[in-house]
């Protein structure tokens, strides 16, 4: 019966087509416009790095103001201070750790022509690039004895390799930046976790960096940061204050597996905060955290509410499409009511009428959500039209089979749920109250 | 066949009650052919609704080919019309976006039968009602003797025990309105039931009996129908 019905559906389209393109319409419009906003959420909101979020940990203790908490009612401070972030670096107590920070350089190309650039650069521990599963083109990270020695090497991304060295494997070449030698190991491939989950205290959705170095090359070299730096004491104001004083301004992130591993870390934690403690540091009570990168991610808020207020928006502007929908779905079930009284008259079960009817919405909803996916394929060009000077976007928010998928599943699903009422007005519809007006 | 004791039938709104039928008892037997008339309003309609289980009764007792339909749900009513009932209305009432053989199709698609076993059936009774050249046409592309002749075809092919015909010729030309009572006889004689409510006296008249109906129940002042038809 079900290619029967489908039959009656199609039959029933081509019947009333002003109504059928209506409907087919209006659904096309809701999806079109929720899907081009769920794409959106999705891609903000996404894992960004699936195989490893429940093993990777932001760590966090509260150095903060004993009078103030960092962020009321009691929130440790989102940043760490060199002075606890190289010490947990030297500790090496996790199975990987990675200490970091944003800063940025100039490079100077040797060829011909080119003029120098900037570049955004992130100074870190050489762990960075295992641990977080970065993808390279040609060579790799550097060693931790790379970063004990102060060595001035550097892994650069594919555009700067384009850029500066034409796409070639750059590996063992130089690069000068800001005056300075540096020797380069590897080349990344295209990596742009979203959101950049290692630093989402300085724009979650700002462009990757360029440009990897040793920490302690940075440190040494006092490359300051171009991230948020913040401190609730006085730091003197010179680069030996901003390493001593209270002055958050690094991330720190290790790598941990499974609960044991966990919980002894938290008991390290612990008691290097007491160490501290007796040092008259940390004059706040202890207030540790380990958070793995789900749930960093929800507790920094890091999709914008924005984008919840205009899901929220989106879905109420489907509910209003979809509102339409049960209303010419209603008028189509009352055009069509002596066909439905004849029917039930000639042996068709109200099953069967709701069968027929069911199928029939699923038709319009298919067909909606075919328009749909056109309709969100606008949307998105629109969404990258209106935020074409974030990269991230334009590459990011796109059409692939899951979203057109979900889209059509989607409108399916609406218009069947838009189809139940008038489908059971037309199941109610009595067998005998048409015939006579026929 | 059909058989109705005591039967009333109520419609109710807030503020009036509708006695369309009142004690209304009838039998009916294999074969016969019975027509039912009476003035507007008499309960002919909601007799034949109430018969071909398209309504329900408010009491009384009704057993169709033995069956005591009372309290039966929407399903085996459904299924019990499709199976033992054939309808035939006045206005046709064929499905206009539907050729012929579709419209024949519709009450064995909701029977279940495959589809050699529709299509054996339907060229069977289009042949029947003489419309076997015309089954790819709309009901539109038909005459309206031809397209109630569809109507009949369409309500043979289940193979009922019993046809319920509503005015089945009002629609009609005499000349169609006979070729059409034609084809009922021609049905009835070759064994199945009809029950048929008409106006026309003349029509009636080619009944085996008339039920004549007055205030909602079979009046025992049933009129010479035999008289009545010779002096129309």
């Amino acid at each position: 019966m079900f290619r029967y019905y489908l039959k009656l559906g199609l039959s029933s389209i081509r019947k009333n087509p002003m109504l059928s393109a209506l409907m087919v319409a209006a659904i096309a419009t809701g999806i079109g416009a929720y899907m081009t906003i769920i794409n959106v959420d999705y891609v903000m909101s996404g894992n960004p790095i699936p195989n490893k979020s429940d093993v990777l940990f932001h760590v966090q203790v509260d150095n903060w103001d004993p009078n103030n908490a960092y962020d009321e009612p009691n929130e440790p401070p989102v940043q760490v201070t060199y002075l606890d972030g190289s010490a947990l670096l030297a500790a090496g107590k996790a199975r990987r750790q990675v200490l970091s920070y944003k800063t940025g350089r100039v490079i100077e190309p040797e060829q011909e022509g080119e003029r120098p650039f900037r570049a955004l650069s992130r100074s870190t521990s050489a762990d960075f690039f295992a641990m977080f599963d970065t993808p390279f083109l040609f060579g790799g990270g550097w060693d931790k004895a790379a970063d004990n020695n102060e060595e001035y090497v550097v892994v650069i991304d594919s555009e700067i390799n384009e850029r500066v060295f034409g796409g070639e494997n750059s590996v063992g070449r130089s690069l000068v930046m800001n005056g300075d030698r540096y020797r380069v190991v590897g080349v990344m491939d295209v990596w742009q976790p979203m959101p950049k989950f290692y630093d989402v205290n300085n724009g979650p959705f700002d462009e990757g960096e360029d440009v990897f170095l040793p920490l302690s090359v940075s440190v040494a070299n006092e490359f300051h940061s171009w991230g948020n730096n913040s401190c609730w004491k006085p730091d003197g104001g010179d680069w030996a204050g901003r390493l001593t004083g209270e002055c958050i301004w690094l991330q720190f992130w290790v790598e941990l597996h499974g609960e044991s591993e966990r919980q002894d870390y938290m008991a390290f934690l612990n008691a290097y905060v007491e160490t501290q403690k007796a040092l008259g540091r940390f004059p706040r009570p202890m207030n540790n955290r380990l958070t793995n990168v789900m749930e960093w991610m929800e507790d920094r808020k890091v999709v914008a509410k924005d984008v919840n207020v205009l899901k929220g928006l989106a879905f109420l502007f489907l509910i209003v499409c979809l509102l339409n929908t049960i209303g010419l779905l209603l008028a189509k079930v009352t055009r069509r009511a002596g066909d439905i009284s004849l029917r039930r008259a000639l042996g068709a079960s109200r099953k069967a009428v709701f069968s027929q009817y069911i199928i029939e919405a699923g038709v319009i909803g298919l067909a909606g959500g075919l328009l749909g996916v056109g309709m969100t394929w606008l949307g998105l060009q629109g969404i990258k039209g209106l935020y074409s000077d974030f990269d991230f976007i334009t590459r990011l928010v796109a059409m692939d089979w899951p979203v057109i998928l979900a889209t059509i599943a989607l409108a399916i699903v609406s218009a069947l749920a838009a189809a139940l009422y008038p489908t059971w007005r037309a199941c109610g519809i009595h067998p005998a109250s048409q015939l006579k007006a026929l | 066949m059909l058989s109705m004791q005591d039967i009333s039938k109520v419609y109710r709104t807030d503020t009036v009650e509708t006695h369309a039928l009142r004690q209304f008892s009838l039998d009916v037997d294999e074969g016969d052919f019975v027509s039912v008339t009476g003035p507007s309003g008499s309960g002919k309609t909601t007799f034949l609704n109430i018969a071909g289980l398209l309504e329900e009764f408010s009491s009384g007792t009704f057993e169709l080919d033995g069956r005591n339909v009372a309290g039966l749900n929407d399903n085996d009513r459904s299924g019990l019309r499709n199976e033992k009932i054939g309808f035939i209305f006045q206005s046709f009432n064929l499905i206009p976006e539907l050729d012929i053989f579709d419209n024949v199709d519709v009450p064995l698609r909701y029977r279940g039968f495959n589809a050699t076993e529709r299509k054996k059936r339907i060229d069977r009774v289009l042949e029947t009602v003489g419309l076997g050249s015309r089954s790819k046409h709309l009901p539109s592309q038909l005459s309206g003797g031809q397209q109630q002749r569809a109507a009949i075809a369409r309500a043979l092919a289940g193979e009922p025990r019993f046809l319920l015909a509503d005015e089945p010729t009002g629609n009609l030309d005499s000349h169609m309105a006979d070729s059409v009572m034609d084809l009922l006889t021609e049905i009835n004689k070759e064994g199945t039931t009809i029950v048929m409510v008409t106006h026309e006296a003349s029509l009636a008249s080619r009944a085996h009996r008339n039920i004549f109906v007055l205030d909602g129940h079979v009046s025992t002042n049933e009129p010479d129908l035999h008289l009545a038809a010779k002096s129309a």
